[in-house]
């Protein structure tokens, strides 16, 4: 098993290098020159051959890559000139309030898409199988800024039981209850759609699993309909879901960058709208690529998870 | 308009591969729903500049915020005063259109990097895929926002960093289908006809793929809208005083809290255009998914469906342990029930072995599997007849009577162990599971009591072995395991449903011995489902031959083996070949073919 997780971390390392370089190319295509930029137009030629040698412009592309992913494995991600911080500074603070909101999206996702599924699948065409398929399309059809907005309508401004936005209180806050308060809204918007996908391919799943042979075998062993189902159907379905899963997370930690806007949750996501329309390119930088580094490690984990399912990948 | 064009292409597609796929889209409500929805919805904005209308930019601050229902403002005003409705209508053009142009700009690259990378192979096709795999690897939106931080915000831009992102999906699908198509007959022959290799792609493969981008784009358009609406909804795309739904909704939300409405209109919109799509999307898959529409997805039940019209009352066979009388499987069709098995009759007495002949399709593997209602229902049904056991009809039991049979009296040995056990329990744990099923002891006992079953059927290894998978035990193994699966719970009948086909010849063999010391040791009676007379002379007292789901000819084995009745049972006692019959064999077996074609002609 350990030697499984460890081949699977070494094989994350090209994907990882791959997503550096395109999003090295991506930043080195952006239009302008950074010490014009710096400097002002009316930069003298030296001035700006200086700068450009500093910044290491000057060099080529590859090397550049190569000093830039170097100064990445040393934690230098740059200095963010508008916030005037180092950008990693900034990132690890923000990042972590974007893992706390998918995560719980991610787990809520989970347990509630799964149990969706497998009652809708074993209830087929009752009204139970009825009533989720009705949300289910719902959830994958809604837009999850508008439903964001109606959540706070309805439960902030109407009901006002829960606060509307932030992740502490202004005053008296900062403890576990008031985070998870502020939680609920955004992290039930952001798991909606995820949600959905996930009891649809579960409901998918189980019925096809239900067909296979091995399944009669189960019955032909006189076992109920209950053990049947929950044991023998359900590990199978659950090799196909969890890869999903693991896509889902993906689709969790860019939906973030919806949520964190609307509700302004102090994540990753609202740093980077906000750097995007400030032009702040190195922050977009890092940002997107830890994003993108925490989405290659959550599937890394359906990996694995799957692995432990299901003996036949082990090898 | 390119909306309806995509629609339009849909349909014809649908229609010129099988007929009824149209009618089978509208008679599914749902899908009917969302077509008529998002033709509604694009009728509408497309007629935008005929609709009697307010100009969608035009201020007016003495106006701000009129209520829903306004005179000359039938939903109102926003904070400056423009009329919502005429926004919202332009603004449902601009997303389609966006969302639409997206669609066809992914759809394009996708499918030309699919088509180019399927069609070349090797280096090529592995240097483009890994390209592709780098870019799923990035979450969704993320990259949008990358692409749009390079480009600058806008509408274009945003329009531009969706199709990008869209672009693999197109790229792996039209490149699994285009690897299938490259291998074909007819390629080879326009390749060999002296075709060029763009000319190949484009006249050959791609009408072939054109379907599967339909579909593709059918599920991902509503997609599009979905995330350039959501672009613009983070200020990203469409910059004032263009707008779009996204862009409407999020100038509208910072008056969220005192004038909802006006938010709620475009966040509205561009669900309805969602769900429509999705709904019509749902609907041509399953229109196109022929095991849908057989119903193969629904769910089967605990026990085979029984609808007897009436029950053959029970026949006093002295001492029989399985009786069955008049059995009648059906199949659920287009035309109402089709009978498999058509009344089968037979009875297996203790320590007997009963040889159930056919060839695949006979209906021999669903009269075993009917026994105990394990035919796959829906769409099987038991339509008539009885089965007895000890005298009881298990058919007029409650269900939970018949589950408890399964196992305990009656055992089950299947053809394919490697399908048929499952793979992800370890097979000690799938043996005991089975005896606890049956009987009150711990899983440790159990764990044990599978090992000596294990010993039993001359599993090597069986203490080791019992915390194997499956799928790390050779094919002769694995049917070891079935048998003592089956013999858990010392059961007086054993099924046995083709137990010997899927292993090779040797292995066969030995399994056929062991079946036969197993029975000669326990008293077991044993119903064999095969199609191999060799099989059948081997082991089985008696004989039935079955064909079209009735028993043709019945009788000692021996008896029938030296004087065959019927014509079929002389055919299948032919396909046995017999040492140093050489080339007559094929002579033998030829004109018991010729003739058979004859008759049917």
């Amino acid at each position: 098993m350990t030697g499984y997780i460890v081949k699977r971390l070494f094989a994350a390392i090209p994907v990882l290098v791959g997503l550096s370089i395109i999003v090295f190319l991506i930043m080195a295509a952006i239009p302008g020159d950074p010490a014009t930029a710096i400097l002002g137009a009316f930069a003298t030629p030296e001035n700006v051959a200086r700068i450009n040698q500093q910044l290491g412009l000057d060099k080529p592309l590859w090397d550049q890559y190569f000093i830039w992913v170097g100064n990445l494995l040393h934690g230098d991600f740059g200095r963010s000139y508008i916030l005037n911080r180092p950008v990693l500074d900034e990132i690890l603070e923000r990042f972590s309030a974007t893992l706390i909101l998918a995560g719980t999206s991610l787990v809520i996702c989970s347990f509630l898409g799964l149990l969706a599924g497998i009652v809708s699948a074993v209830r087929q065409f009752t009204w139970v199988d009825r009533v989720v398929t009705f949300f289910v399309l719902i959830g994958i059809s809604m837009p999850s800024f508008f439903l964001g907005l109606l959540m706070i309508i309805v439960f902030a401004v109407q009901w006002r039981l829960l606060p509307p936005s932030g992740m502490f209180a202004a005053y008296g806050g900062g403890d576990l209850p008031d985070l998870l308060r502020h939680l609920v809204l955004p992290a039930a918007t952001l798991s909606v759609v995820a949600t959905g996908v996930i009891a649809r391919l579960t409901r998918a799943s189980m019925l096809e699993v239900l067909r296979q042979d091995y399944v009669r075998t189960a019955r032909a062993k006189g076992l109920d309909e209950r053990t049947v189902i929950y044991k023998h159907a359900f590990k199978a379905a659950l090799v196909s879901v969890v890869p999903v899963i693991g896509i889902q997370a993906g689709f969790v930690l860019g939906g973030a960058v919806y949520i964190e806007t609307v509700f302004q949750w102090p994540g990753i996501g609202a740093m980077l709208v906000k750097a995007i329309s400030t032009r702040d390119i190195l922050l977009v930088q890092g940002g997107v690529l830890v994003v993108a580094a925490a989405y290659v490690f959550f599937n890394l984990l359906a990996d694995v998870a799957q692995s432990l399912l299901d003996p036949r990948l082990k090898t | 308009m390119s909306g309806s064009a995509t629609m339009k292409r849909v349909e014809v597609i649908k229609e010129s591969r099988r007929p009824t796929a149209w009618q089978l889209l509208m008679n599914n409500t749902l899908a009917a729903i969302g077509f008529y929805l998002i033709c509604a919805v694009i009728l509408v904005a497309v007629a935008a500049p005929l609709l009697p209308i307010p100009n969608p930019d035009a201020t007016s601050l003495a106006e701000r915020f009129l209520p829903f229902g306004s005179p000359g403002h039938l939903l109102g005003t926003d904070h400056l005063g423009r009329d919502v409705l005429a926004r919202l209508i332009w603004g449902t053009q601009v997303s389609l259109l966006v969302g639409i142009s997206a669609s066809v700009i992914a759809a394009f690259f996708g499918s030309a990097i699919g088509l180019v990378s399927g069609y070349a192979g090797g280096r090529t096709d592995n240097l483009m895929m890994r390209g592709i795999d780098m870019l799923m690897a990035f979450p969704y939106i993320l990259l949008a926002l990358a692409i749009v931080a390079v480009l600058g915000p806008g509408l274009m831009n945003a329009l531009y960093a969706i199709s990008v992102v869209n672009i693999p999906f197109f790229a792996r699908n039209i490149r699994g289908i285009t690897i299938g198509l490259s291998h074909r007959e007819f390629v080879d022959a326009a390749r060999l006809s002296g075709k060029g290799h763009l000319s190949i792609i484009l006249t050959e493969i791609l009408p072939n793929v054109l379907p599967v981008i339909v579909i593709t784009m059918s599920t991902t358009v509503g997609w599009m809208i979905l995330e350039t609406a959501g672009l613009s909804f983070l200020g990203l795309g469409a910059q004032p005083p263009q707008a779009d739904l996204g862009s409407m909704l999020g100038e509208a939300r910072t008056q969220m809290f005192t004038h909802p409405f006006v938010a709620t209109a475009p966040g509205l919109m561009v669900f309805i255009i969602v769900m429509s799509i999705n709904l019509l999307g749902d609907g041509v898959r399953d229109a196109l998914d022929p095991r849908l529409r057989a119903g193969a997805l629904s769910r089967p039940r605990a026990v085979t469906r029984i609808e007897r019209r009436d029950t053959p009352t029970a026949q006093p066979a002295g001492g029989a342990a399985l009786n069955v009388v008049e059995l009648e499987t059906s199949f659920e069709g287009t035309k109402g029930p089709e009978p498999a098995v058509k009344g089968v009759s037979f009875s297996l007495s203790k320590g007997e072995c009963l040889g159930l002949i056919g060839e695949s399709g006979s209906g021999k593997s669903v009269t075993a599997l009917s026994l105990l209602g394990l035919v796959a229902s829906p769409p099987g049904i038991i339509t008539g007849g009885r089965v007895d056991i000890d005298g009881e009809d298990i058919l007029s039991m409650p269900e939970t009577k018949i589950t408890s049979y399964r196992g305990g009296k009656v055992a089950y040995v299947f053809q394919d162990p490697l399908t048929t056990l499952h793979p992800l329990f370890t097979i000690g744990d799938q043996v005991a599971e089975a005896i606890r099923v049956h009987q009150p002891v711990s899983q440790t006992e159990a764990r044990a009591k599978a090992v000596e079953l294990f010993k039993a059927v001359r599993l090597p290894d069986p203490e080791q072995r019992s915390s194997a998978y499956p799928h790390e035990l050779s094919g002769g193994q694995r049917q070891r395991v079935g048998i003592a699966m089956a013999l858990a719970n010392d059961p007086d009948i054993i099924i046995a449903d083709e137990p010997t086909t899927a292993l090779d010849v040797t292995v066969q063999a030995e399994i056929l011995r062991l079946l036969q010391v197993l029975r000669e040791e326990r008293g077991l009676a044993l119903l064999f489902i095969t199609h191999d007379f060799g099989v059948v002379a081997q082991i089985c007292d008696k004989v039935a031959v079955m064909r079209y789901g009735k028993i043709v000819e019945a009788g000692a084995t021996s008896e029938v083996l030296r004087n065959p009745q019927h014509d079929y049972t002389k055919r299948l006692i032919a396909c046995v070949p017999k040492p140093g019959q050489g080339r007559a064999f094929l002579e033998g077996v030829r004109a018991l073919l010729d003739r058979e074609a004859r008759g049917r002609a």
